[in-house]
């Protein structure tokens, strides 16, 4: 129970992560990006990869990072200049771009059989303090992302990020480069989404294209609209909370019993889709309220 | 000449909303533009703030030809701009949309908000400073902290104008800033703006409300159907028979 306790914890550290990016892009700037899970896959292959070849995984994740914000910049030199709407279409392509690259790039990635053997920092621990130590080093991650974050949000460069997603025009009109701040904001959420891949990746310990699909980015969104957009504790309340829905609804398991586990797997989503439903209409800014309401 | 824009044209879809348009705005001065609805004000406004690509033509700014510098950089070299319907920053309060536009803050480059800290807290209170100033000039003291999206529209429009100010614009261009606005703050609007062209300000002014205008300009510019057909003096301008048909032509019943 314990064991599955920390799995738990690790998967729901690595979703607040991803929530971040998401609520950094889209709750604070505006920039609707669909293609998060591109980002979190680079991160994941990277690190993986640089673990393999025998660097030290805490480099690896850090490499991961700064990877993963460069993987943006491409990306967002072509789509910072598009209107928001045009952006999440392109994002969600690129998402796809990345995800037959890791499919067909074989000699990189392992092709669909994906890469196996990615080392796990704390390994060779013994028993409780393996899932332990990994669980910790998520919330330090986590604990720098927010700290890091935060310092971006609550400063004049957040009060820009703001302006830019309440009117674009205007953010021109006052002398301010939005370009330089969306590109900027792509990359950070980039390397952040990176650093949640990475970490799944050294816990799994198993990289494989199927894992990299929109499913986990919508995830993170889901997450950032119960939480609330614009609120950073909105997106650690609200990746908890989509979490729990997912693993609490594997106990309606034993309500259910004639369901057989593909149908039982529908079901979870779909209970997870009615919970962002009746947030959207009950409870629209989130439960820790998002910028409307100020 | 503090501004000139020269033979410009904007097309949309193959329409000439501006048509072979020139004007030019001397040092100090508070110039209006005004025309019937559909002349192509807005257009020659927009293509002279950048936020309209001209087809064609050149605008200059101090000697400086600005036609492909983009919006920011317009604003960065003193031309300043309000828009006919404000754009406020709905989520931010008062004192932080006015805050946003004072330029050069090290608070707004991440290499300063992490390695040097203390530097983005000293210019954060040289921008509480500016912004201080600014709010008493355009009179929202009493709405600081209140969300942008939460105040009325004059005092909307207000807020940009502050917001405009604190860009320190050599020339401001304003976009309608009496429509829609109750008489008792168009008084105190013409009031600020005197006050602003006082301290060496350029105004140019698009307006449809000729009365208020006439008022306070000493050039006027008529468009009409995309063309400026006269400039000069209001009282000489408006005699001009080719002025008052084409205003006849609009609002005589």
């Amino acid at each position: 129970m314990l064991g599955y306790a920390m799995a738990i914890a690790v998967q729901i550290g690595i979703i607040m992560i991803l929530t971040i990016s998401v609520n950094l892009q889209y709750g604070f700037t505006g920039l609707i990006n669909f293609g998060v899970v591109a980002f979190y896959a680079v991160g994941a292959y990277a690190s993986a990869l640089l673990a393999i070849a025998g660097v030290p995984v805490p480099l690896a994740l850090l490499a991961a990072a700064l990877i993963g914000a460069l993987a943006a910049i491409p990306l967002g030199a072509v789509a910072v200049r598009l209107r928001a709407e045009y952006l999440a279409i392109v994002t969600l392509g690129f998402a796809e771009v990345v995800r037959l690259v890791a499919q067909n790039e074989r000699w990189l990635t392992g092709g669909s059989s994906g890469l196996g053997g990615i080392p796990r920092p704390t390994g060779d621990w013994p028993a409780p303090f393996d899932a332990l130590g990994y669980v910790a080093l998520t919330g330090f991650v986590l604990l720098i992302v927010i700290l890091v974050i935060r310092r971006i949000v609550a400063s004049p460069y957040g009060r820009i990020l703001q302006a830019i997603r309440d009117n674009l025009e205007a953010v021109g009109a006052i002398g301010k480069n939005a370009n330089r701040f969306k590109l900027q904001i792509l990359a950070i959420g980039g390397g952040i989404a990176a650093e949640a891949g990475a970490l799944q990746a050294h816990y799994i310990g198993y990289v494989s294209p199927e894992q990299m699909v929109s499913h986990q980015t919508f995830i993170a969104w889901m997450a950032m609209i119960i939480g609330g957009a614009g609120r950073l504790a909105g997106s650690v309340i609200g990746a908890a909370v989509v979490m729990l829905l997912f693993e609490g609804s594997r106990f309606m398991r034993d309500v259910l019993p004639g369901v057989s586990e593909v149908e039982m797997a529908s079901i979870r989503l779909a209970l997870v889709g009615l919970a962002l439903i009746l947030f959207t209409v009950y409870r629209p800014q989130g439960l820790a309220g998002d910028y409307n309401s100020r | 000449m503090i501004l000139s824009a020269e033979r410009i044209v904007v097309t949309f879809d193959g329409f000439r909303a501006v048509d072979d348009a020139s004007l030019a705005v001397e040092e100090g001065a508070i110039a209006g533009l005004v025309g019937p609805n559909g002349a192509g004000k807005s257009s020659l406004f927009g293509a002279i703030a950048g936020s309209l690509r001209a087809t064609s033509g050149r605008v200059v700014l101090e000697g400086h030809d600005i036609s492909r510098d983009p919006d920011f950089m317009r604003a960065r070299r003193g031309l300043a701009r309000t828009f006919q319907v404000p754009r406020e920053f709905s989520h931010l309060t008062v004192v932080e949309n006015l805050s946003a536009a004072v330029p050069g803050q090290a608070g707004e480059r991440l290499g300063s908000l992490f390695f040097r800290p203390g530097a983005v807290r000293a210019d954060e209170r040289r921008v509480a400073e500016r912004v201080a100033e600014v709010i008493e000039v355009v009179g929202l003291r009493a709405v600081a902290d209140l969300a942008a999206g939460r105040l009325s529209g004059g005092q909307r429009k207000l807020l940009e104008l502050g917001r405009a100010l604190l860009t320190e614009p050599r020339i401001l261009l304003l976009d309608e800033p009496f429509g829609g606005v109750n008489p008792v703050l168009i008084e105190q609007l013409i009031g600020i703006l005197r006050g602003l062209s006082a301290r060496g300000i350029t105004l140019l002014v698009v307006e449809h409300n000729l009365g208020a205008l006439s008022q306070l300009a000493d050039t006027l510019h008529v468009m009409d159907r995309g063309r400026i057909i006269a400039s000069g003096p209001p009282a000489e301008v408006l005699a001009d028979p080719e002025v008052q048909s084409a205003y006849l032509g609009t609002i005589a019943p």
